[in-house]
């Protein structure tokens, strides 16, 4: 019964009697296909190691100090990316405190407590899955026309990017938090309920401190997809020259991937240097995030 | 909780329980928690309508100045020129260039990547490939354009193959939007292989099948809804991807002929014309919803599509 305890992988090789029956696993197409397969993907991978060598040599000559120090600049060379650094943590922190609680909060109605027989429910369930592959620059337009609505004439503001990536945001969060929750087993609520807690209770003191670690995960991956986003906030407006520290919700702000954008579209081959520079330190801390994030997965998940 | 001490209460009492399960008291506290949860829940379906509000009330004012007809069926896109005008056929033509060369390159690596990881990895090789598949998803678009415009056609395009191309090209972004969408298929369509049951590849190997055989006459076709899924999907966020096509594929809208000409793409003139700050209620303010509307139909079709296909493969295994 070796075939049935190991990985889906082997499962053919041990289950074929070696030597007596040969179904052809060395024959020419099969072969092939296997060749196939690993092309396919050794080209993914390749272009992904292209694409990290080619930015680090392009963007090596200006990864210095002066990168994270130095604001915008009409001279690359004494160009640098601090109020972008500093827009990104501001926009991405209120993104965080907005939406963590309130997807959430939805993931717990939805998963716990929402009666999936009635056709309301499952509309919010379809619903969150299309708004989770909505392109992410209708996000932009969506707020765009609400602060229209709202009269508010400067849209560059930090407020206002934070609404259109939590908007983005949100459904992610939503969809890993149910799915951190299905993972706890139906036996610890029972017993829970069993020993007279109520079912808030319940939800508050065993299966949401259970499910912390998968929630953190989806959260990290969420807002990293959040970082590295600069459509919805080119809609916005945020593509301006910011030569001074945002420092409010009302505060003006660009973010790093706006700045290398700016820089990308320039024409002198400085501006790509810089725009190099600034997407190695982008997909540094990108990594940072998901290492984080697949650290806490394996480290912390309980397995039931 | 006094009322549930009598233990032989319904034994006792046939016909009707003597033990109420409910709790005797209101808890207003938990009522209003609840209440509160549901409302986050519901805030969803209020972004959707927010969504379509947002875009169909400026789309409208729009299509009170360009006729309908004009705008999906013109084949002229000069949204700022004295002699305006709107046939978004252009923006058309350029997407579905690049999304379709997107799809020439992400539809044959995502599948391979996903039958791979699941019928050939061996377990501690998908321990190492999945995540390195997913730092790709994880690359921002910026990065991926600045690599399509650097790399992809400046180097390789114009330097090495001396092709007759400009600055920009719908092919560099559309191979570089492809590598991009690799993951999303490769997951979904792995995750549709992995649920196929393993009962149904040992009868295919007992039938003397090999892995060839059983993964192509089998696994493929019984995970078939999935791997549409997968691809759908993938031709939504090609649809909808906006920073490569903004950085590489160029910013003249003009219906794109070939592979090597430039063109802009509807989330391209979004992102530009959103550069050019327009006034509020000005036609230019409206023709960047009436495209993001178009947009959001397009793709609204393509995830419903998907979400049904995911959902048949979830119901049958």
């Amino acid at each position: 019964m070796t075939f049935l305890t190991t990985g889906l992988g082997a499962h053919i090789r041990s289950a074929s009697i070696r030597g007596k029956v040969r179904g052809g696993e060395n024959s020419a197409r099969s072969v092939l296909f296997l060749i196939a397969l690993w092309l396919c993907l050794f080209v993914a991978f390749g272009v992904l190691l292209t694409l990290i060598i080619t930015t680090l040599i392009d963007g090596s000559s200006r990864l210095d100090s002066r990168l994270v120090t130095e604001y915008p600049a009409s001279a690359p060379e004494r160009a640098g990316l601090r109020p972008a650094i500093l827009g990104s943590i501001w926009v991405i922190g209120v993104t965080a405190v907005m939406t963590i609680p309130l997807g959430v909060a939805a993931a717990v109605h939805l998963e716990e407590f929402a009666d999936r027989k009635k056709w309301f429910n499952r509309a919010i369930e379809l619903n969150v899955q299309n708004l989770a592959a909505v392109p992410s620059i209708v996000y932009g337009l969506l707020a765009l026309g609400f602060l229209a609505l709202l009269g508010v004439q400067n849209k560059n503001i930090v407020i206002g990017g934070a609404l259109a990536l939590g908007l983005l945001v949100l459904p992610v969060i939503i969809i890993s938090t149910r799915e951190a929750l299905r993972a706890v087993p139906l036996e610890i609520r029972q017993g829970s309920l069993a020993l007279g807690a109520t079912p808030l209770q319940t939800v508050w003191r065993q299966t949401l401190p259970a499910s912390v670690p998968g929630i953190a995960t989806g959260a990290i991956l969420g807002l990293s997809r959040a970082l590295g986003e600069a459509a919805p906030l080119l809609v916005l407006g945020a593509l301006v020259f910011v030569s001074f520290d945002p420092n409010g919700l009302l505060s003006g702000y660009t973010t790093m991937p706006i700045q290398i954008f700016n820089w990308t579209s320039r024409p002198q081959a400085e501006f790509h240097e810089l725009a190099s520079a600034g997407s190695i330190l982008l997909l540094l801390i990108l990594l940072a995030m998901n290492g984080l994030a697949i650290f806490i997965r394996n480290r912390y998940q309980q397995r039931w | 909780m006094s009322t549930l001490t009598p233990v032989g209460g319904p034994a006792l009492m046939p016909g009707r329980p003597a033990v109420s399960l409910r709790s005797t008291r209101p808890r207003h506290c938990e009522t209003l928690v609840r209440l509160l949860l549901r409302l986050a829940a519901i805030l969803t379906i209020i972004i959707t309508v927010g969504i379509l509000i947002a875009l169909l009330v400026p789309s409208i004012e729009f299509f009170r100045t360009v006729p309908i007809f004009d705008f999906l069926f013109g084949d002229r896109w000069a949204p700022r020129f004295a002699d305006a005008s709107f046939g978004v056929l252009p923006l058309i033509t350029a997407t579905a260039w690049t999304s379709g060369i997107a799809l020439l390159v992400a539809i044959p690596l995502g599948l391979g990547a996903a039958v791979f990881l699941s019928e050939y990895a061996k377990p501690g090789l998908r321990k190492v490939l999945k995540p390195v598949l997913e730092i790709l998803a994880g690359i921002p678009t910026v990065v991926f354009g600045l690599f399509a415009l650097q790399f992809v056609q400046a180097t390789v395009f114009r330097e090495w193959f001396e092709l007759d191309t400009g600055a920009f090209s719908v092919l560099a972004a559309g191979l570089v939007m492809g590598v991009m969408i690799v993951p999303t298929i490769a997951s979904i369509s792995e995750d549709a292989m992995s649920a196929v049951p393993l009962s149904m590849r040992q009868g295919s190997a007992a039938l003397g099948a090999n892995r060839m055989q059983t993964t192509v006459r089998v696994v493929f076709p019984a995970a078939l809804s999935g791997i549409i899924a997968a691809i759908v999907l993938g031709v939504s966020r090609a649809v909808g991807e906006t920073m490569i096509v903004a950085i590489a594929a160029g910013g003249q809208a003009r219906i794109v002929t070939g592979p090597l000409e430039q063109g802009q793409t509807m989330t391209g003139f979004i992102a530009n014309a959103a550069l050019g700050d327009s006034r509020v209620g000005s036609l230019e303010y409206d023709t960047l919803f009436a495209v993001g509307l178009l947009l959001f139909l397009v793709t609204l079709l393509f995830n419903f599509i998907s979400i049904r296909f995911v959902r048949r493969f979830r119901e049958i295994y």
